[in-house]
């Protein structure tokens, strides 16, 4: 035993010796990132694929993070807590914009008229607004399934565009507001093509 | 004289009220210290209401922070000494169909994300020195150290 010591220090003399003469390599770049998973508002998480070098990771879990540090391996970071991410990230998470507001106005039968209702959600609008650095509004229009998908693109816009009319006969400064259609694709209550649904027939305003 | 002066008045009201043009894909809505956009070689200093264009590099010094409300509304801010790049951003209002990279070079990120992720899993991606994160509809946050020379 003693002697293969002697010998593997010999060796690595020797080794030491020829080293000297090649210069040593590169040191590889130096990295730290950390990539942590958060909870939305109401506790609900996404997932996240973290990919490094032909190694991949998802992460799925509350504050589960993965880590590629010095040696450039993908590692698992654990969980870490509420704390520790308020910690680590505060100024960025500080800088976050706040998060777009969204409201549904429905309008009287055959009308361009909103229902009571929504004119009460009108008033919320302008509340939420104030709160928005440079505020936007975009205003969606959306169309229940009858007709196609081409009639209902146009429709919805059209719809989206009243809307937007009416929000600048209100005070809202018509550069603030952007329009768009999504025609049938994203029904409030799921029905067959071709039926009737006055609740799909809707306009949606985001505050962002 | 006078009347010269309010013509510019008015240009630089034009400016400033964050008129949406057709290649603006966000809105800077938060700054704190110093924070500047690069956009094809000049570097101007960032303020609230201004526009994000495909190509812009968000970046922010040592006590500095922004925050940016892209078109799909994913929500992207960053902290002090960061770089985040704005690669590629196509989105639909109609269907919803887009792409959307970034590329956080040092610094930290958080991130909410927005119609585009919502709508196809594989359709936003954030890139970190060594690592590429695909988005499935998802808040998180992320540290790049800077590279030492």
């Amino acid at each position: 035993m003693r002697r293969a010591l002697v010998a593997l220090a010999l060796l690595a003399a020797g080794c030491a010796r020829t080293v000297q003469v090649v210069t040593p390599p590169p040191a590889p770049p130096a990295r730290d990132e950390t990539i942590v998973l958060l909870p939305g508002p109401d506790g609900k998480v996404g997932a996240l694929t973290v990919t490094h070098e032909g190694q991949q990771r998802t992460l799925d879990a509350p504050y589960a993070a993965a880590r590629v540090q010095r040696q450039g391996t993908l590692e698992d970071g654990g969980r870490l807590t509420a704390e520790q991410v308020q910690q680590g990230f505060a100024a960025a998470l500080g800088a976050q914009p706040p998060r777009p507001v969204r409201f549904v106005l429905y309008f009287l039968d055959n009308s361009d008229e909103f229902t009571p209702q929504s004119k009460l959600e009108i008033t919320k609008i302008f509340a939420e607004i104030a709160g928005h650095p440079s505020p936007e509004i975009v205003v969606v229009g959306h169309t229940d399934r009858v007709g196609s998908l081409t009639y209902n693109d146009a429709l919805s816009l059209r719809r989206a565009e009243r809307v937007r009319a009416s929000l600048v006969q209100m005070g809202i400064r018509l550069e603030q507001v952007s329009v768009a259609g999504r025609g049938e694709r994203e029904p409030l209550v799921t029905t067959e093509d071709e039926i009737a649904e006055p609740r799909n027939r809707r306009v949606e305003i985001t505050v962002r | 004289m006078r009347h010269g002066f309010g013509v510019i008045a008015a240009g630089i009201l034009l400016v400033t009220a964050g008129v949406a043009a057709a290649d603006d894909v966000g809105r800077v809505k938060v700054v704190k210290g110093g924070v500047a956009i690069e956009r094809g070689g000049r570097t101007l200093p960032a303020t609230v209401g201004m526009a994000v264009q495909e190509g812009d590099v968000i970046v922010t010094g040592r006590d500095g922070a922004a925050g940016v409300t892209f078109n799909d509304d994913s929500l992207l801010s960053v902290g002090p000494d960061s770089a985040l790049a704005v690669d590629r951003f196509a989105f639909d209002t109609t269907t919803h169909a887009g792409r959307f990279d970034t590329s956080l070079r040092r610094g930290t990120l958080s991130t909410v994300s927005g119609k585009i992720a919502k709508q196809s899993p594989d359709a936003m991606k954030v890139r970190t020195p060594s690592t590429i994160l695909g988005v499935r509809g998802t808040e998180f946050v992320v540290r790049a150290a800077p590279v030492a020379p």
